[in-house]
């Protein structure tokens, strides 16, 4: 191999990728809290809604999860406007996360509730505690302390799945990548140099999500 | 304007759809191949052998797919060798696959209850002689479910290599879709595609991970 890595060729595009780091991260960040909104709504759907609506609930989750992510992302994109539904880059790509975010969160988030033992419930509703308060205080929040660690593996492979989103010029990590080597042409640089970044983002918000449910999970006051 | 009837747009679709289940296929074995290979290294209890599949893994599931096809699309070219679109595909989604592979089985292994070891070991079997006559049969029947879960994500993986020229499924839609310009129907069809490939795998992975249970 008599080729040399030249990574001094990037250094005049610093601004693009902190640009693109900073989409990424912002990107995930909405998507992730719409993602388990929709995904807490999905998962009380399916375990207290009516049969119709459990069932309506299971197809879009199949549906998410058996196709994709580029594929939905491309749907969303062109083919909606078809349907008289225009959405910008940006709007696109948090929608797509959002809606692949909320079906693996209510698969998850359903599991969580499963395993609230029955008595907890109707401790809560004998305690003249209403519906929605038992769903609160009960429910969700033992569901949400058991499942925790999936649902934070979901969200990182969620931000990985991002890089896609280049594909659609929403101006994220990858699309400073694409757009840096074609300036510069020193392709495998690039890409390694943003590989790493996208490495060190998953090592990042692993630890900064063990840090927030340790905040919320075993905080003072429980 | 060209006309392009619903039958023609399904019919190449499908003809593509060919390049996606191969591409599948053949990155699923290979990396449970390259998977099975790096699980020995990984439960061996040789201290830099363990760490440096730890690393492997760590990399491979820490980053984007997508950057990794790039970097094996650009990156093998610079051995001056010339790459085809399929050939990155394939070594991307092999080392991907692997490394999942790996981790997934890891877990299987270190599911088996230590008192197997063990009695192996008071058996005076060989390392080589447990693994091979003890634990792997019993990770096996429980790593059948996980792995046959995974395929899903491999089919649905192949998907990014059209983004690096690959014509599979996804690239055929892009390119119907330039010639149609009917995108609903298009990425529709597609999705329809990926799910009647990927339902049949996730829903078979749920009935195993279920009778698995009653049988434990």
């Amino acid at each position: 191999m008599t080729y040399k890595l030249h990574f001094a060729d990037l250094l005049p595009y610093w601004d693009l990728l902190l640009k693109g780091l900073v989409f990424t991260i912002l990107l995930t960040i909405v998507s992730t809290v719409a993602g388990i909104a929709l995904g807490t709504l999905g998962a009380s759907a399916r375990s207290f809604g009516p049969r119709w609506l459990d069932r309506l609930t299971g197809a879009y989750v199949e549906v998410i999860r058996n196709t994709p992510f580029i594929v939905q992302l491309f749907f969303i994109f062109f083919g909606l406007p078809a349907a008289g539904i225009k959405l910008n880059e940006t709007t696109a790509a948090v929608l797509a996360m959002t809606v692949n975010l909320g079906a693996y969160s209510t698969e998850i988030i359903r599991a969580g509730i499963q395993a609230v033992p029955k008595g907890h419930i109707e401790a809560g509703v004998s305690l003249a505690m209403s519906r929605l308060q038992v769903l609160r205080y009960v429910v969700l929040k033992q569901a949400f302390e058991k499942i925790y660690p999936a649902l934070s593996s979901q969200i990182v492979i969620v931000m990985l799945g991002s890089a896609v989103v280049s594909q659609i010029s929403a101006e994220d990590l990858t699309y400073a990548a694409n757009f840096i080597q074609s300036r510069n042409f020193r392709a495998f640089e690039v890409y390694l140099v943003v590989a790493g970044l996208y490495l060190l983002l998953a090592i990042v918000t692993r630890a900064a999500l063990r840090g927030i449910g340790r905040l919320v999970f075993r905080g003072p006051g429980r | 304007m060209s006309d392009f009837s619903f039958w023609v747009i399904l019919s190449n679709l499908l003809l593509a759809t060919r390049w996606t289940v191969a591409l599948s296929l053949v990155a699923f074995a290979s990396g449970g191949l390259v998977g099975l290979a790096l699980l020995f290294a990984r439960v061996s209890r040789i201290g830099w052998l363990e760490w440096t599949t730890k690393i492997y893994v760590e990399f491979f599931q820490g980053t984007p797919l997508l950057m990794q096809l790039f970097l094996f699309f650009f990156g093998v070219a610079l051995f001056g060798i010339e790459v085809s679109p399929w050939l990155a595909a394939w070594l991307a989604l092999t080392f991907w696959t692997s490394a999942f592979l790996t981790e997934i089985w890891r877990g299987c292994v270190e599911a088996i209850p230590k008192g197997q070891w063990e009695a192996a070991d008071t058996l005076a079997m060989s390392y080589m002689q447990q693994m091979r006559y003890v634990i792997l049969p019993q990770a096996f029947r429980i790593a059948i479910p996980p792995t046959v879960g995974f395929s899903v994500q491999v089919v649905k993986g192949t998907a990014l290599a059209s983004i690096i020229g690959f014509v599979d499924l996804t690239k055929a839609g892009t390119m119907l879709n330039n010639a149609t310009f009917r995108p609903f129907l298009v990425y529709s069809l597609v999705a329809l595609i990926y799910f009647a490939l990927c339902f049949p795998l996730s829903w078979f992975a749920h009935r195993l991970e279920r009778t698995s249970n009653v049988a434990r």
